[in-house]
């Protein structure tokens, strides 16, 4: 059921850019005082509950991979470890490359 | 036995659980750690870069909509299932229209919103 | 006989109980002994009127399946001296029981035979006999394999949560099954199986707990073999959806 929990995570991050989207469109004081939330000690205590369920969605999410996608090189199947592991790789790359669009440095 | 629709909340599920596996832990390293404890400036999310970011870019629009809108699904459908395998099984078609009702609603206001900006 | 063991054997007789009642009987003990071998001691020496089912005692029949402390296992596969203390024997779970361990197939023959678990070949397609065999490369062969091993044991059923709620679910040793038959190339018969498998009774019930993979003692994943057919299936949706004109067979 843990799995089952961590989409009112996914969902509730979501939620939470959707108020900063809104925000956005209200004005850069509307906007601003918005996004300064994420100061308060009470955004952190959510961030932090919310990044333990994404992380556990994450982990679950790629170690199936390998019941899913199938693929055989020759007679041989490629092992399970490398299928997730690709996706772990892709990952590390990608959360780069968001940090660097997002932040901008 | 009928011929299941089920194929769309699935899709909209896994693409929803796909994209959040990847993204999902860095944006909150971003807004919940990185940001707050000082590890990158304030200013970086604020009001004129951010703003100049996504209005009139239909390209990063439509990347916040795709995300926003596959998540809400994404928790749909998995919330669909554990509401009925924790024994509301007489209720399931309620549960879906709840479930997906929420969700769609979500997404019209995501998109609704964004147009705006 | 120095060290003994407890099983604490669920018991069930129509005639004479009104409900199950479990029953202990102690068995000596021997490094070598599997579950089975223990129960076949308590037939044979303490109470013959213990009725379960077994036949091969190596892991190839598929009918000594008992719930173990809980968990399903193949009692010929389960070593006495991997438990400590009592261990409790049941009947697989899900099913309904007709006598001590002993419980009703019906409804998984039923479910198997709605797969078609057979080679099918389109109308015409069908190779008169003395042509020979349908033959396939090793290549084509790894892609069904491993679902080829299935003992019919119903493991996997008795771990299933979504069985256990609702059995009207197709299940994974059958959704299993038709995959071996769907991805085996000499094959034409998708179509028919996906009735069954395609609909909302089939793939669409299973949440992936992924139970039934960690049950199975044959590898075969059932898991994983209904995920795939959620993608194909997924895909023979959406190509029916966007290409109306497209080739329906
Ligand atoms: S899939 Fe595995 S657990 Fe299920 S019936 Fe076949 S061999 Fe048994
Ligand atoms: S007795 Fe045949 S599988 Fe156990």
């Amino acid at each position: 059921m843990v799995r089952e929990l961590t989409s009112v995570g996914v969902a509730g991050y979501s939620v939470f850019l959707l108020y900063l989207v809104y925000r956005l469109g209200q004005g850069s004081e509307a906007y601003d005082a918005a996004i300064g939330l994420i100061m308060s000690p009470a955004s952190i205590a959510l961030h932090l509950i919310a990044l333990v369920l994404a992380l556990y969605h994450t982990v679950t999410w790629f170690n199936v991979t390998p019941k899913v996608i199938v693929i055989h090189l020759g007679e041989e199947r490629v092992p399970a470890f490398m299928i997730a592991g690709a996706h772990y790789a892709g990952w590390l790359a990608v959360s780069m490359i968001v940090a660097w669009a997002v932040l901008g440095t | 036995m009928a011929k299941s629709n089920e194929p769309i909340p699935w899709s909209l599920f896994s693409a929803g659980g796909m994209l959040s596996a990847i993204l999902l832990p860095i944006l909150i390293v971003i807004t919940g750690i990185l940001v707050p404890f000082g590890f990158a400036p304030l200013e970086s999310l604020g009001f004129d870069r951010v703003h100049a970011a996504v209005s009139g870019n239909l390209l990063v629009k439509l990347i916040l909509f795709g995300f926003i809108f596959l998540s809400f699904f994404h928790w749909a459908h998995r919330f669909r299932f554990a509401l009925v395998d924790m024994g509301l099984r007489k209720i399931k078609g309620l549960i879906g229209f709840a479930c997906y009702g929420s969700a769609l609603a979500g997404t019209v206001i995501t998109a609704a919103l964004l147009w705006r900006i | 006989m120095d060290k003994t063991m407890e099983l604490e054997i669920f018991r069930y007789r129509p005639e004479q109980d009104s409900e199950p009642t479990f029953q202990t009987y102690e068995v000596p003990f021997h490094t070598e002994w599997v579950i089975l071998d223990a129960v076949n001691y308590i037939k044979d020496e303490i109470d013959g009127t213990l009725s379960y089912r077994w036949s091969c005692r190596m892991g190839v029949c598929g009918s000594c399946g008992m719930m173990v402390n809980g968990v399903p296992k193949l009692t010929c596969a389960a070593f006495l001296k991997d438990y400590t203390g009592k261990i409790r024997i049941e009947p697989l779970e899900g099913f309904p029981v007709e006598r001590d361990l002993i419980f009703s197939m019906d409804d998984f023959i039923a479910k198997l035979k709605s797969v078609k678990p057979w080679i099918i070949r389109k109308e015409g397609e069908d190779k008169p006999l003395e042509e020979g065999e349908y033959l396939q490369t090793p290549r084509q062969l790894v892609e069904y394999q491993q679902y080829t091993m299935c003992i019919n044991c119903m493991l996997c059923y008795a771990a299933c949560p979504v069985y256990a709620h609702d059995n009207t679910f197709l299940g994974p040793a059958a959704i299993a099954l038709g995959q071996r038959y769907n991805m085996d190339s000499r094959d034409q018969g998708r179509d028919q199986r996906q009735e069954a498998i395609a609909s909302h009774e089939g793939i669409w019930q299973c949440t992936f707990v992924g139970e039934c993979s960690a049950v199975c003692p044959k590898d075969v994943d059932p898991a994983g073999a209904i995920q795939r057919a959620k993608v194909a299936s997924t895909i023979d949706y959406f190509k029916e959806l966007l290409l109306p004109w497209g080739k329906k067979s």
